[in-house]
This record gives structure tokens, C-alpha cells and sequence, in this order.
């Protein structure tokens, strides 16, 4: 294996795109380094109350 | 700390805000804080990270309209935007879900004049679509829907007589499902639609109600009063976003999204550096979802030589043993915000459950499925010494896994869990019968007490997983998952039913951005056709399909040869088909053709394309109609952009567009600008009122009703293009080999219409293309890998656990009768071998190979089998639990 591919992945921003990025990667066999300037993940889609069509609930 | 759910439950200091930090004193949290958790020493750390690829997903910042004096909403109490909205909306914000309009003030006066409003506005664009008082010309793509949302919700909050009002310009409801739900909105909700931009926004004096003046449809000046106004705020890129861009050195389109392009819609221009979610431009969750997938998909093909290099395993909890043991149950009952607690009395649920047979300990939770509640239940179980849990919340199909995880997480075996779902069987269907939908919500949790307390440890079986793919149909998305997932490292085969790669993409002229979508076409078709870890299999069917994740084996036939493939897993690429009108003359008159015949005609060069003196388009042909209630996405952009090509040819021609409504979302709307701009004429016309077309001497006279004139307009077209839809082939006989589900309209039916778009709830089968929803080339690449992604999370494990729910024999009552071994549809019973040391002769079930369906369970006469975890006893023992009077 060629020694200068690094297997890690940084991710910038823990909204509802990074989390998925970042749990697809991890899944794959990267390493993951997830990065969110707010104290916690979730980005705007936790403030939702509800999603449509289906309504179910955005937490 | 942001709020209760927030991951990770922590607080942490806003140094801006802090007294200590700015100046000095204070220090009131130091003193309280009983796990002496607070340091005001801590200083910015600057770490460097080597990583392989960069990953953006920085978001987008919601435009703020406080900017606007026009509307005042710094100033007036109840003009609030549509983030706000959603905060008076949800059980866990300021108004615990009450939908109240607001006080002028925190004084005692103003305070009492807080009330439930009885009319509701949505101002449609604030901050979208606008050149005038902002710089955004991009469409944000989501508001449309999110205020139809937010109007139908807020009925369900407050009532059946609020009044809602949506005011638009465009609707845009152009994603799956959502034309249904507008519908709905519409007709069953009730709320009402008017067409019109609002200017301004002013109080009426002594209230804080507000008071707008609109034109309406027919040019009525209209004034109307409202209790609340909600701005739908548009999404913009942050000046965050457009610093780390320029840190980076990426390129940013006009409106300041990362730019990318049709072919690599998450590459950034800069090498190893990818992109997704609404940095990349605005878009919904779907499609946010989407592209993270295909992101992670574009960073891992980069890397694939270095996969596992980095990881580490996560820690196992080792199980606690707990056979023998006397069942000691907690009962969790969520709240989930007020979806449940707002029709079921949550607290008289637990209480109830508390008094239970061997129920130790019963709660109830605002949301059981939050972080904080999930370490609060490791935490419980492990000191109560729980070794069964019931969790009565919405549906297992969502949140099992997750509560099974907190299981194994406190050591115990997590089939030793139950959900009741007391909200999609119980508060979302009685919302109106409060007392009677608790009373059955108590029945709920006590059938699934009864059941968790014959509940036993079970084992999962562990197999390999074929590290082979299989890709199903060869367009443009089959093709880029077949090309990703070589790629990453895995074989895969690519199955075309034609004798020819490229699908619909074959019939495309430019993409919206321009590009040739042949050259491209061409050299990804070359590119597939040279890697040696794909196998490409033209004019081949499907002609069944056995086994299961991991371990499939499908049989492809190919001019009557037959051919066993193995693979473990496989991607639904199967695309879709142009629609042929069967209205406005369509087939009668070689002038009138489709929009693809025209992009034909394009790909000729075709001359009569330069004479033209009048070309017409009729959008919506055979979209949003009763046949197919759904909007087909593409058309408006594909047609407003022929339409710029044929003014680019001859800026003498006139170019008509009949549209219902525009649907140019996202940046695709500066192309709609730019088609006004070149001087191409929209006219509107309803569906209740469309064009007429009529050949008459050998002339096309195409009539519609202008919108702003109010009067009969009639264009003899010397080309008339109608942007017929786009219609899935309903395919029965994959969905059924694939165990997979159409919606009523023959798309396929993805797991989760939000966090599942790739993917079915099928293990290991996945989706992308126009078989899931029309889309875009953009849009179809993306899901492409997105789908490749979603794969090799699977294929990158060596093994893979199976259920532990499957049929077990009691070998010792089998009568060898043979029944169970005809009727499995997965293969799973067989003989004990003559050569056995014990029971020959009888059944014995893989448990590898068994699905758990119960068919072998049924038809045993001897009831020698048993399916674990759903087992006789338990089964009756809820249906007598359901029967005993509450």
C-alpha cells in the first residue's frame, strides 16, 4: 500500500449532511474526524419541529 | 447547553457572553457546579490534522429579514420568521408546541394580551428570489413546502377553524410525495393559496394584529387583517462559508454556493475536497442526505487503498447472563415533544405500568429516543438491575435498533426489548378521543409487558458477505454506481436490459449548466467499459433472485441463456420513461413534438430550428394531473432552457412558455431570469383552464388565457414542445424478486423519505435514479454514488449478524413430515443427515437462511417449531393481557 493515503476523513459541519458523511465514511473502514463550531450536532434540521410529507418527527 | 436533546449533553460557556470571561466578576457557576466541571483557563486549542480528503458540509445560514423595513420584523411582536415558527411549533420549544402570538413586551399589560391567533399569513420568497432588496436571485428550494407544512401543522396545533393563508408567487413542490401534500393542503386542510408577492407589512394602530394590502389573481386590491405573519426566510451561504472557501481556494457560483458541476456534482474545484448538503446550493434534507452519501462515496474511492487503516474497533459491554433470572422490567413511555403527551396522558401511562407484573420501575420521557434519555437508561437499567425493557414510543421499524443498542450498550441481550407504539396506532389515529386513546395506550403497554416478560436472550447468527455487487439498469446513475463501487475495490456487475449503456441520458442535448451531456455520456461509458473490476452484461433480464443480503444469487438470462450470478449486494438503477402525450394534437402534426425530440432536433443541428417564428412549450403535460398526481421536476428547467437555446439561435424568434407554475428551484432560477431577460413570454395558465391546440390549414393555433391581460390570447406556433412527463415502468416482477415497495404512482419506495433516499428497507438493496423520483443528471450522479456508498458500508464487512428472531425445531416432537421444508421460501428447514448422532431424520432450520417470516411456524401439526422472540406463549400471552379489562 502506498504510504502517503492517509484513511481519514475531515468533516466540516455536523448538520444533518456531515452526520451522514461522517457515518458512511466510518461504516467504510475511515477514520473520521467530525467538526462543528456549535457545542452540539444536528445543524438546523434539530431545530425543525416536524419533517413533511410524512410528518414524523425531525429529532 | 442548546437544548434538552442536544448531542452532547454538555454544557458549555458562551465566552461572549460570559461575565467571567469579559469582566471578571461573577463566577456564580464555578461556585454551584457540584462536579467542579467549570474552567474559565481554557483557552483555544489549535490542533493539525492530517486526513486523506476534506469533506465540507457547512450548511447555510437562514436569511435574516430584519434588514427589510418593509416588513417591519424587528419591530412588530408577531411578524416572526419561519425558523421561529418552527421553534412555536415544537413541544420543546418556547411555547411547548401553543401556538400564541406574542407580547409587545415582557410587562404584565402586554403579556395578557397574548392569544391563540385565528388567522395566519406566510409570506412566500423573503429573502429568495429577489434582486431588488437583497442580492439572492437563487430560488432556497425548500420554503414552499416547509410553509405548506408549517399551515398544516399549525391547524393541528390550534384547530380546524385557523385561518391559513400562503402567500406565493411560484409553488414549488417539485420533490417526491410533495404535490400530494400540497393537494392536500389545499383540499383537505383547507388553506388557502394566493398568488401574490406582498409589498408591506403594517400594525393596526392599538393592537399588534397586522394588516397587509395585496392585488390578488384577478387584480382585485384586497386589504387583510392577520394575528401573525410568518416570513419564509430562503437559505443563504454564511459569510463563514464564504471564508473557508476562499481559505481553500475553492470556486463559488454568483450566489455563493461551492461550485461544482453536472458530472461531479460533490467536487469542489479543488482536488480531494468535496462537498455536500446546502454549502453546494440550497436543497432539502433528501437531497442533503443524498449528497452526503455521495460524498463520503467520492472521498472513500480516493482513499479505498487505505480503508481500515485508521479505524478502531468499538468497546463491547459483555452481556449480563439472565436466564433463570426473575424478570425485573422497566417501562419507558415517551412523549415525543407533544405528538403523544399531547392527546395521551404520559404521566398516567407510567404510573399505570409502574403496577404491572414484575414491572420494577416506569417513567416517561419528552423524547425517550434523545441522547440524554439513552444514557439515562443505561444508567437506570444497571442500577435497578433491569433485565427487560419496554419502551412505549412510535414505531420499531425507526427507533428499534436504536433502543436495542442502549441495550446492549448496559449488557444485556437485545432481544430482551418491546416496543408499543402508542403514537402511529394510538395518539396520531385518536387525536380526537384523549381519554380513550390513553385507556389504550395502558392496554398497549401491557401487552407488551406481558411479552417481554417470556422473553429470552437470543443468538444472531454470523455469515460472510459476498463482496460483489450487481447494478441494475445502465443509465447515467447505474453507470456512476457501477464506476464508484469499482472504485472503491469491488467487483461489480452492470445489468442493461438494451443493447446499449446511457438510458434517457442518450436523448439529452445540454445539461442546465451547459455542458454536452453526449461528450460526457460517452467518455463515462468508455471509462466503465475499460475497468477490469466491471462486467457489463447488455440485453439481459433478471429472471429470479434468491437469497438475502450478503448472500444473493440471481439468475440473468440473456438471449435465452441463463446465467447464475452471485453477489451480495444489489442496486435499483432501472430509470424511468418519457411519457407520449396524449393531448394537444400530439401525433398529428410533425410539428408537434416532446421536449426530448427536441433536444433531437438540437443534437441535429436541424435547420428548420433556425426559421422559426413562433415556438410554443406546454409545461405539465401529463404531470400534476389525476393520472400522474406528481410534478416531474425537470421540465421547467429543461424547457426554459431550450427555450434560451432557440433565442440564442434566432434572438428574432418568439418563444412562448405555458407553464402552471414555475418550478426552477434553486440556482436554477437565475436561468429563469436570464430566459425573461432574452425576452421569452410565460403565460399561466390553471388546469382548469388549459391551452386549446387546433390544426387548422395546415397551421398550429395554440390559445391560452394571459394571466396579466385576463384575455384570450391566440400564437400560431411554427414548433410547439410539450414537457411531458416523466413515468416509472412499474416494475411488478423486480419489486417482487427484491421484496421491495412502489408507491401508488410505480416509483420505487426508498426506506425513509428523508435519512433513507439511497436505500430500501430491504437489507442490502439500494436505489438511485429516475426509478425513485424524476430528477436531474446533477441530482441522478449523485444518488448514483450515493447508492454505491450505502453498498460498500455493507460489502466493506467481512460478516454481517443475521436476526436472532428465526424458527427454532423441538426436535424431539418433529413427526419428519416435511411440511416446513416445502412451504420456506428462503430454503432454511432441512433433514438431520442419516449419519447424525441424534434425531435423524428430523427438521433442523439455518438460521443463516431464515427470515423469520413464520410460515414453517403456522404450518407445523405437530407444533415442533417455534419462532424466538414472537413465540406461542408470548403471542398469547399479549392477546390475554389486550383481552383483561384495563
Amino acid at each position: 500500500m502506498p504510504k502517503n493515503i492517509i484513511g481519514s476523513v475531515l468533516v466540516v459541519g455536523g448538520g444533518i449532511a456531515g452526520m451522514q458523511s461522517a457515518l458512511d465514511l466510518a461504516n467504510s473502514g475511515y477514520y473520521v474526524y467530525l467538526l462543528e463550531k456549535s457545542p452540539s450536532i444536528g445543524g438546523i434540521m434539530s431545530q425543525l419541529d416536524k419533517t413533511f410529507p410524512t410528518n414524523d418527527c425531525a429529532m | 447547553m442548546e437544548y434538552a436533546q442536544a448531542v452532547p449533553l454538555k454544557y458549555a460557556i458562551d465566552p461572549d457572553e460570559c461575565i467571567y470571561l469579559q469582566k471578571g466578576k461573577c463566577g456564580n457557576c464555578k461556585d454551584v457546579c457540584p462536579a467542579d466541571a467549570i474552567d474559565y483557563e481554557q483557552k483555544e486549542i489549535k490542533k493539525t490534522l492530517n486526513v486523506g480528503s476534506i469533506i465540507l458540509s457547512s450548511g447555510f445560514t437562514p436569511f435574516d429579514p430584519s434588514k427589510f423595513d418593509n416588513y417591519q420584523y424587528a419591530m412588530y411582536p408577531n411578524v416572526v420568521t419561519s425558523m421561529e415558527f418552527e421553534r412555536i411549533l415544537s413541544a420543546s420549544g418556547p411555547t411547548h408546541g401553543h401556538v400564541l402570538t406574542r407580547p409587545k413586551s415582557s410587562k404584565k399589560k402586554d403579556a395578557e394580551n397574548v392569544k391563540a391567533p385565528k388567522k395566519i399569513a406566510w409570506l412566500q420568497c423573503v429573502g429568495s428570489r429577489d434582486m431588488n432588496r437583497c442580492d439572492n436571485a437563487h430560488c432556497s428550494s425548500v420554503c414552499c413546502m416547509y410553509a405548506i407544512k408549517e399551515a398544516v401543522i399549525a391547524k393541528e396545533h390550534v384547530g380546524d377553524d385557523l385561518d391559513c393563508t400562503i402567500f406565493f408567487m411560484d409553488m414549488r413542490t417539485h420533490g417526491k410525495d410533495f404535490e400530494r401534500y400540497y393537494d392536500a393542503a389545499r383540499e383537505k386542510h383547507g388553506i388557502r393559496f394566493e398568488r401574490s408577492r406582498i409589498h408591506t407589512i403594517t400594525e393596526v394602530p392599538g393592537t399588534n394584529d397586522l394588516s397587509v394590502r395585496y392585488a390578488n389573481e384577478k387584480g382585485e386590491l384586497r386589504n387583510e387583517v392577520f394575528d401573525m405573519i410568518v416570513l419564509s426566510i430562503g437559505l443563504e451561504s454564511s459569510k463563514q462559508n464564504i471564508a473557508l472557501a476562499n481559505k481553500l481556494g475553492l470556486d463559488l457560483t454568483p450566489q455563493n454556493f461551492c461550485k461544482t458541476s453536472t458530472f461531479e456534482p460533490v467536487a469542489t474545484s479543488r482536488e480531494g475536497i468535496f462537498v455536500c448538503g446546502a454549502f453546494q446550493g440550497p436543497k432539502d434534507i433528501p437531497q442533503s442526505v443524498v449528497d452526503a452519501s455521495a460524498a463520503a462515496d467520492a472521498a472513500g474511492a480516493i482513499l479505498a487503498q487505505a480503508r481500515n487503516t485508521l479505524t478502531r474497533s468499538p468497546e463491547v459491554v459483555p452481556e449480563t447472563n439472565v436466564i433463570g433470572e426473575r424478570p425485573r422490567i422497566g417501562v419507558f413511555v415517551c412523549r415525543c415533544g407533544s405528538n403523544i403527551a399531547g392527546i395521551v396522558d404520559v404521566v398516567a401511562v407510567a404510573e399505570y405500568a409502574s403496577k404491572l407484573p414484575y414491572v420494577e420501575f416506569s417513567t416517561d420521557n419528552l423524547y425517550a429516543c434523545s441522547q440524554d434519555t439513552q444514557d439515562n437508561m443505561v444508567q437506570l437499567i444497571k442500577e435497578k438491575n433491569l433485565n427487560r425493557i419496554v419502551v412505549a414510543a412510535c414505531t420499531p421499524k425507526t427507533h428499534e435498533p436504536l433502543f436495542q443498542e442502549t441495550l446492549l450498550n448496559s449488557g444485556l441481550n437485545k432481544y430482551l426489548f418491546e416496543m408499543a407504539n402508542i403514537r402511529n396506532h394510538d395518539s396520531w389515529v385518536h387525536k380526537n378521543n384523549p381519554e380513550l386513546a390513553t385507556n389504550k395506550a395502558k392496554d398497549l403497554v401491557r401487552s407488551a409487558v406481558s411479552k417481554v416478560a417470556l422473553a429470552a436472550p437470543l443468538a444472531e447468527a454470523e455469515l460472510e458477505v459476498n463482496q460483489t455487487a450487481m447494478v441494475i439498469g445502465g443509465g447515467i446513475s447505474g453507470i456512476t454506481t457501477a464506476k464508484s463501487l469499482a472504485m472503491q475495490g469491488f467487483h461489480t456487475h452492470l445489468i442493461e436490459r438494451s443493447g446499449q449503456l446511457g438510458g434517457q441520458a442518450l436523448n439529452l442535448y445540454h445539461t442546465a449548466s451547459n455542458e454536452d451531456v453526449q461528450e460526457k455520456l460517452s467518455a463515462m461509458i468508455q471509462d466503465i467499459e475499460q475497468n477490469k473490476k466491471i462486467t457489463i452484461h447488455l440485453n439481459t433480464e433478471l429472471s429470479s433472485v434468491e437469497g438475502f443480503v450478503g448472500n444473493f444469487k440471481t439468475t440473468l438470462s440473456s438471449k435465452r441463456k441463463k446465467k447464475v450470478l452471485e453477489h451480495g449486494v444489489a442496486v435499483i438503477a432501472t430509470g424511468a420513461v418519457p411519457f407520449q402525450p396524449n393531448e394537444y394534437c400530439f401525433g398529428q402534426d410533425s410539428r408537434i413534438i416532446t421536449s426530448l425530440d427536441l433536444d433531437k432536433k438540437f443534437m441535429d443541428n436541424d435547420p428548420i430550428l433556425q426559421d422559426l417564428v413562433n415556438a410554443v412549450f406546454i409545461q405539465c403535460v401529463g404531470s400534476r394531473e389525476p393520472d400522474h398526481p406528481y410534478c416531474s421536476r425537470v421540465c421547467c428547467t429543461h424547457s426554459v432552457h431550450n427555450a434560451l437555446e432557440l433565442k440564442k439561435r434566432n434572438p428574432k424568434m418568439n418563444v412562448y412558455i405555458l407553464y402552471r407554475d414555475i418550478r426552477t428551484y434553486g440556482e436554477r432560477e437565475i436561468l429563469y431570469k436570464e430566459a425573461r431577460a432574452a425576452g421569452v413570454i410565460f403565460i399561466r395558465y390553471s388546469v382548469n383552464q388549459k391551452p386549446g391546440v387546433v390544426l387548422s390549414d395546415g397551421k398550429i393555433l395554440v390559445t391560452a388565457t394571459d394571466h396579466v391581460l385576463d384575455r384570450p390570447v391566440e400564437i400560431e406556433a411554427d414548433l410547439l414542445t410539450l414537457a411531458s412527463s416523466i413515468i416509472p415502468y412499474k416494475d411488478e416482477k423486480l419489486a417482487k424478486f427484491f421484496k421491495v415497495p412502489m408507491n401508488d404512482d410505480g416509483f420505487f419506495v426508498e426506506r425513509h423519505a428523508k435519512l433513507g433516499p439511497s436505500e430500501f428497507a430491504t437489507a442490502g438493496v439500494f436505489l438511485c435514479g429516475l426509478a425513485h423520483y424524476p430528477k436531474p443528471i446533477d441530482e441522478s450522479i449523485a444518488q448514483g454514488q450515493a447508492a454505491a456508498s450505502r453498498s460498500v458500508t455493507l460489502l466493506s464487512q467481512k460478516t454481517i449478524h443475521t436476526s436472532g428472531t428465526v424458527a427454532k425445531v423441538n426436535p424431539a416432537i418433529c413427526s419428519s413430515c416435511g411440511v416446513c421444508l416445502s412451504i420456506c421460501p428462503y430454503s432454511a428447514p432441512s433433514f438431520l443427515d442419516a449419519k447424525a448422532r441424534m434425531f435423524r431424520g428430523k427438521a433442523q432450520i439455518n438460521p443463516v437462511l431464515c427470515k423469520g417470516c413464520g410460515l414453517c411456524v403456522a404450518s407445523c401439526r405437530s407444533g415442533a417449531l417455534h419462532l424466538q422472540g414472537f413465540d406461542n406463549d408470548q403471542i398469547f400471552s399479549q392477546i390475554f393481557a389486550l383481552s383483561e379489562a384495563g
